[in-house]
């Protein structure tokens, strides 16, 4: 369980986000859906600390992850634009990972195999295409299987039959029982991924639930169409 | 331990760039130059510690800060991971500056060996030497950590910063320095200018490395108050501990912002 | 038979008698019958021998009046207890031998010494060892004395508490060799004495001079070790001085100098090291000499030459790694600089033969500066101070013109 309470964050005279407030429950998917600049990165980047809020907190599983860093034992990230040590290569980069958290697990060869990543294997990371950067990003936010997983946008530089491939993970990931947090342009994708919806404007949560419930309310067939609707009433 | 993994990784990119070695290569080639032709006198020895005090500064300065940048990505990286900012800081930190001092320490150290000096020359300008470079290295490179982590998101500025930074502590400070001497030559400034000499680090290093290669022209000083302070320990103690809190401000303000910077 | 016999025992008992009279040995011993040096003089006549036995003798004043031996066997302590003079030589011919002499008085009126001695000729004092007086051997208008390998140390605090170690006032043709002095005003000190050769002395952590040397022509000081001394050297007012192969070293202060010249002409300067000292060599209204083959070696300023001095010539010096080589106080210089060797240098010898084929100016500008701003000392080594250097030895604007070595050498001379 993943609770959010009154998160703020400014960045100098810009609020981001402005009283947030979530609960993302265990074993469920949800996707964060908003315009861009919305503020759905910013809330994943605070979730993992990566930016510090300005208000409000953070609770996981009921404890608060201000300054602490353990927590991220149990989650697994694959950040929209992966950057990574040019220099490296990718098995440097999986060997290195693995010394940093310390619990290896047998996926990271399922997975390599999985998105056919064994020949990209002793190249170095700036040589790499924007989508095997992505494959390799994939094989590393689920090598350790964390409970936790967050995808943002993933499948932006996949090619279809990667992403199709992706996505079946994904799937098996949630039936296995773990906690999904993704966001994506695509509606269809998080319509296929995601139970739970976040509908982030302007650093403001617009709507949070289950997304059938969407569709229902805004009597509409697909969540694109609803989506629309809705940032159709919110500029209006 | 995570810092040493951290380490490890970082020390095997940065050799990989050879850079590193080629700066190594600089002192190897200028301290063999100045012992070569400058015999195995203190000259060769004040000649290296002259050519230190100009090129760890700017180097440590500009290439720590250039380092934070193109770091950013392993940074990001590893902050998602469960790392504690602080380890990773160090991490970061070690992996740049400790390269510098050994690259500094070798290129120095080994005409040194190899053409006996170590033998001859006092065991305290030696040791002066070697250990200054590597209190400078820390240092500067950790002012450059500073500047890159103020202007984390403008590398122009974190760059521009470095080596105007560099030309004001080197040249221009003292120009200063120089100018309120003539204008207030008059009045007692000996203490003031002590003091203004020590709050520059480069000024700072080029006092310590005076006070063992010339201390007999500043006890020909006419003031009580220079022979005062450099006749005795109390020279070395004070430089020695200005050295160490200019050594440590610049990585506990670089360590404060890494902490609470947004990613 | 008898007639020889008798004749035998009158040779014998006349040359007995001879020898009494002119090499009579008396002891001295502080249990004998003879217990005091005083008595000794008083019982001996000219040229006897006075041989003292280990032991101390507290003993002020003792005035050797007739030409005598003294020599110490063991031991032999004489102390004045600060009472006066320790020993007064007033006569010709004194041979003074293997004692040590210990408190003579501290005065402000009287210049009280271990061993004083006036209006004499012949002395000699060997392997004396004098502590703690306040004058150690104090000569007065003598000549032809031998003053060798003693041991003078005093640890007087201040200038006024403490007197010179060995001081020679109107002698003529002394010899002083070997000597260690410690602790004193000045170590040695000359005044109007005319051919004394100095040779093998060390003078060190003297409060003043190491030696003050004065109005004293013709002499020649070779091979003496001045170390650490308050004021360093003082050589003044006098012509015709040899100092030659001398070691000046570890003299700091701001006017502590490995020598001071002042007044002083046609004079050699050769040989000698300085080492160390805040300033090597300081020449002041000093002419036609010649300075040469000296070594300046890690001194703040290895020659302080100021304008009124001409007419010297320094030739075949090493200058290495001294914080400044040359400084002067004017832009005018009549002084000669060739072939010496200077760690500065910074020119090249494209030819090969050994000397730069651009002249050295061995004034900075910074020497200029830090004379008039002393302060601006803090910057040596600055690369300001570099950069200034260097536009002043392209375009020389405020340092002398004329004061440049033309020939260079490359390397050091041996």
């Amino acid at each position: 369980m993943i609770t959010i309470k009154g998160l703020r964050k400014d960045f100098g005279p810009r609020t981001v986000l402005d009283n947030i407030h979530l609960e993302l429950p265990s074993g469920r998917a949800t996707g964060i859906v908003g315009p861009n600049g919305s503020g759905k990165t910013t809330t994943i980047k605070a979730l993992l600390g990566l930016v510090k809020p300005t208000e409000g907190a953070i609770y996981i599983d009921g404890e608060s992850v201000q300054g602490q860093w353990q927590y991220r034992q149990n989650i697994g990230y694959m950040p929209q634009t992966a950057r990574y040590p040019e220099n490296m290569s990718v098995n440097e980069l999986f060997e290195f990972i693995s010394e940093v958290r310390g619990n290896p697990t047998d996926n990271k060869a399922k997975l390599i195999e999985y998105f056919d990543l064994e020949p990209e294997l002793d190249k170095r990371m700036r040589t790499l295409s924007g989508g095997t950067r992505q494959k390799v990003g994939a094989v590393l936010a689920m090598m350790f299987d964390p409970r936790i997983l967050i995808f943002d946008e993933p499948t932006a530089g996949l090619d279809p039959r990667a992403s199709v491939q992706f996505k079946k993970l994904v799937h098996r990931e949630k039936e296995a029982g773990k906690t999904i947090l993704l966001t994506s342009h695509i509606m269809s994708e998080i319509e296929e991924l995601a139970d739970y919806l976040i509908f982030i404007v302007e650093g403001r949560i617009r709507y949070h639930g289950p997304m059938k419930e969407l569709i229902e309310k805004q009597k509409e067939q697909r969540l694109e169409e609803a989506v629309a609707k809705m940032m159709e009433e919110v500029t209006a | 331990m995570k810092t040493l993994t951290i380490l490890k990784y970082q020390w095997k990119d940065l050799f990989r760039g050879k850079w590193i070695i080629g700066y190594g290569l600089i002192y190897l080639l200028v301290a063999d130059a100045m012992i070569r032709f400058g015999g195995t006198g203190p000259k060769a020895m004040l000649s290296i510690a002259n050519v230190m005090l100009l090129l760890i500064p700017l180097v440590g300065m500009i290439y720590g800060a250039l380092y934070l940048y193109q770091s950013r990505e392993f940074t990001e990286l590893l902050l998602a991971q469960p790392l504690n900012r602080r380890t990773l800081f160090w991490g970061l930190f070690g992996g740049v500056a400790m390269p510098l001092a050994l690259a500094f320490s070798l290129g120095v150290g080994l005409p040194m060996l190899y053409s006996g000096i170590i033998a001859t020359s006092p065991i305290v300008s030696v040791l002066l030497v070697l250990v200054l470079g590597n209190v400078l290295t820390l240092l500067f490179t950790g002012l450059g950590f500073w500047l890159a982590l103020a202007f984390f998101n403008d590398r122009i500025k974190g760059l521009g910063f470095a080596l105007v930074s560099w030309l004001f502590l080197a040249i221009l400070y003292d120009g200063l320095v120089l100018l309120t001497i003539v204008t207030f030559g008059d009045y007692p400034i000996e203490k003031p200018m002590l003091a203004l000499a020590l709050i520059n680090p480069i000024d700072l290093a080029r006092i310590t490395v005076l006070l063992n290669f010339d201390v007999s022209a500043l006890m020909g000083y006419t003031g009580a108050v220079f022979s005062r302070f450099f006749g005795s320990m109390l020279g070395m103690s004070v430089a020695a501990g200005c050295l160490m809190i200019w050594l440590g401000l610049p990585l506990w303000r670089s360590v404060q912002l890494f902490k609470k910077k947004d990613f | 038979m008898r007639a020889f016999l008798n004749i035998a025992a009158l040779i014998l008992w006349m040359v007995s008698q001879v020898q009494l009279v002119s090499a009579r040995q008396l002891t001295v011993a502080p249990n004998g019958p003879v217990s005091s040096v005083k008595e000794g003089i008083a019982l001996a006549s000219s040229g006897d021998t006075l041989v003292l036995k280990e032991g101390h003798y507290d003993e002020y004043d003792i005035t050797v009046d007739k030409p005598l031996t003294i020599i110490g066997e063991g031991q032999v302590v004489i102390d004045g207890n600060r009472k006066g003079f320790v020993l007064v030589i007033t006569a010709d011919d004194v041979t003074v031998k293997n004692i040590e002499v210990r408190h003579a008085s501290t005065s402000f009126m009287e210049d009280y010494a271990g061993i004083l001695v006036e209006n004499t000729n012949n002395t000699v004092i060997e392997n004396v060892t004098l502590t703690d007086n306040f004058f150690g051997i104090y000569l007065a208008k003598s000549s032809n004395a031998l003053i060798k390998d003693n041991h003078i140390t005093a640890s007087g605090g201040r200038e006024t508490s403490s007197g010179n170690g060995i001081h020679l006032w109107y002698s003529k043709d002394i010899d002083i060799q070997g000597n260690y002095v410690e602790g004193h005003r000045d170590g040695l000190y000359f005044e109007f004495v005319e051919g004394a050769t100095i040779s093998g002395n060390v003078s060190e952590h003297n409060i003043r001079y190491g030696i003050h040397f004065m109005y004293s022509d013709n002499c020649r000081y070779e091979g003496n070790t001045f170390r650490d001394n308050g004021g360093g050297v003082a050589v003044m007012y006098t012509q015709n001085v040899e100092i030659i192969n001398n070691r000046f070293e570890d003299n700091w202060g701001s006017s502590a100098y490995g020598m001071l010249l002042k007044e002083i002409n046609r004079s050699q300067i050769e040989g000698n090291e300085f080492v160390n000292n805040s300033v090597g060599l300081y020449i002041e209204a000093t002419s036609r000499n010649s300075i040469k083959k000296n070594s300046f070696r890690q001194n703040g300023w290895a020659i302080k030459l100021m304008a009124n001095s001409t007419d010297n010539r320094f030739t075949e010096n090493n200058f290495i790694a001294n914080s400044f080589e040359i400084s002067t106080n004017s832009r005018q210089n009549y002084n000669a600089f060739d072939n010496n060797y200077w760690s500065q240098y910074e020119g090249y010898d494209l030819d090969k033969d050994g000397i730069g084929d651009v002249p050295h100016r061995p004034v900075r500008l910074f020497s200029i500066i830090v004379e008039k701003h002393p302060p601006s000392l803090l910057l040596l080594r600055s690369l300001l101070i570099d950069i200034l250097d260097a536009a002043e030895k392209f375009m020389p604007v405020l340092t002398p013109e004329t004061l440049i070595d033309s020939q260079p050498k490359m390397t050091k001379i041996l």
